[in-house]
């Protein structure tokens, strides 16, 4: 059995959590760019050219890209044949979550669903971390992260459809639901569909589909094809960069489709805005 | 679409200048308010009490930074979705606020309020907070430190670039936009 250190950990964690902050990653600058170029509307294209500007101040300055800098969102893939010694993965990534958080100046975001008081005092400066565990063969620990903001979680929604609204069904809610966002979940956005399993599990895969690199061809091609008959689609919205008007709204869509009960067709939209904070790494 | 430059605080004729999709790059002071310290202006003026800041040609923007590193007056600073503000403002703009800073749909009545007492809502570029922070000189809380980031600050900015989403001419940019640009 392969042993990793907790102090390993969380140093990497850490790490990753700091530089996702503020470094925005490839793919998603290039989306923005591709978008920037493409945009026909002045008053949008005046926007993403701010997007890109403050991304580039963002790394060069080492400042948070949003001043919502997210919950702090991971989905782990531990392998059956490694262990952490000397604490738990989950203490883990937490302790670097919040000594991320901390150390670079990010917000604190976390709060009681009630009475909607800060939870950086009891809890842990933006702790809980919002963690999916899974497990899988082999001796590594895989670690996909995302900063994940309000804004355009505030926008996702999911239902389970009836089997014979199919496809057309589907399309159709993704529609509804981003064209009722409008503006809201700071466009251009990419936008997450889970498809099928449970009722959580198409939930789950809309926000897993989120960490797949913008830009990247679903390896299904009917799934391939289904996200390009989509994104076309919901480009003719209109509603364009910060909802100003303009024919780039959406970068990409990403689908995760699994089986599901014969009776069911769940369904799940996971908004991600253009600050798409996002990055892995694999111990 | 026209360029501005205004220095606040806003009067009724520099609102009256403004049409949606005009950009208008802000000097001088805006003070900053999110839900709870709306919620708490609006007390004061229901039960008639002093407000921490004047109203009149005010401008708020909605905004909840990160926490500033050392030396610097502000952390990110990029606006936030204005709709939980919707059941304030219309009170507030009737009491001399000029104008609003933030992002995102506002209701009917904020935009009645700004047809009515002559207001506008600007917005700001979301998830661009480093480039926005960089225009504001100075900031200090004057008001609800307990609140962290949701306290009321006084902020001195320098050429805030802000777009007009809606005017006192009842227009609406994320309705105009979109119509003007769907397909089908
Ligand atoms: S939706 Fe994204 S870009 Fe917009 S304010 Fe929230 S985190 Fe920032």
């Amino acid at each position: 059995m392969r042993e990793i250190a907790y102090e390993d950990l969380v140093k990497s964690v850490k790490a990753m959590v700091m530089h996702t902050a503020t470094h925005l990653p490839e793919d998603a600058l290039k989306a923005i760019q591709k978008a920037y170029d493409n945009e026909e509307s002045e008053v949008a294209k005046s926007v993403l050219k701010q997007i890109l500007d403050n991304a580039q101040l963002a790394s060069k300055e080492d400042r948070p890209l949003c001043q919502d800098t997210g919950l702090a969102v991971f989905f782990v893939n531990v392998g059956e044949d490694v262990k952490v010694v000397g604490g738990s993965i989950r203490d883990a990534i937490n302790e670097a979550t919040e000594a991320a958080y901390k150390e670079g100046y990010l917000r604190a975001s976390t709060c009681d669903c009630f009475d909607r008081h800060n939870l950086k005092d009891e809890v842990g400066y933006n702790l809980p971390a919002m963690i999916h565990f899974d497990i899988v063969p082999g001796d590594k620990i895989e670690i996909e992260y995302a900063a994940k903001g309000g804004g355009s979680e505030n926008v996702s929604r999911a239902r389970v459809l009836a089997p014979a609204q199919g496809k057309e069904g589907i399309k159709q809610f993704v529609k509804d639901v981003i064209s009722e966002a409008g503006p809201n979940p700071c466009p251009p956005i990419i936008v997450g569909v889970g498809i099928g399993g449970t009722f959580e599990i198409a939930a789950k895969s809309s926000k897993h589909a989120l960490f797949r690199e913008a830009g990247t061809k679903n390896p299904v091609p009917e799934l391939d094809a289904f996200e390009q008959e989509i994104l076309e689609e919901l480009n003719k919205l209109g509603i364009g960069a910060m909802g100003m008007g303009g024919t780039q709204t959406v970068m990409a869509v990403h689908i995760e489709k699994n089986p599901c009960h014969i009776a069911s067709l769940p369904v799940s939209v996971n908004v991600q805005c253009h600050s798409s904070r996002h990055s892995h790494i694999t111990l | 679409m026209a360029e501005y430059k205004m220095t606040t605080p806003l009067t009724n004729e520099d609102i009256e200048k403004l049409r949606i999709g005009d950009i208008v790059y802000l000097n001088g002071t805006i003070y900053t308010a999110r839900d709870a310290a709306h919620k708490r202006l609006v007390d004061l003026i229901e039960e008639g009490k002093e407000l921490p800041f004047d109203l009149q040609g005010s401008v708020i923007y909605f905004v909840g930074p990160t926490p500033p590193k050392p030396g610097e007056p502000i952390g990110s600073a990029g606006p936030t979705t204005s709709y939980r503000m919707d059941s304030y403002s219309p009170i507030l703009i009737k009491h001399g606020q000029k104008a609003m800073i933030g992002k995102g749909k506002r209701n009917q009545a904020v935009k009645d309020a700004c047809k009515e007492y002559k207001a506008v809502y600007f917005g700001a570029t979301g998830g661009a907070g480093a480039l926005i922070a960089q225009r504001i000189k100075s900031a200090e809380v004057i008001a609800y430190p307990e609140l962290g980031p949701e306290a009321i600050r006084r902020l001195e900015v320098e050429d805030f670039p802000v777009t007009v989403v809606n005017d006192s001419y009842g227009g609406d940019l994320y309705e105009e936009g979109r119509k003007k640009w769907a397909r089908d």
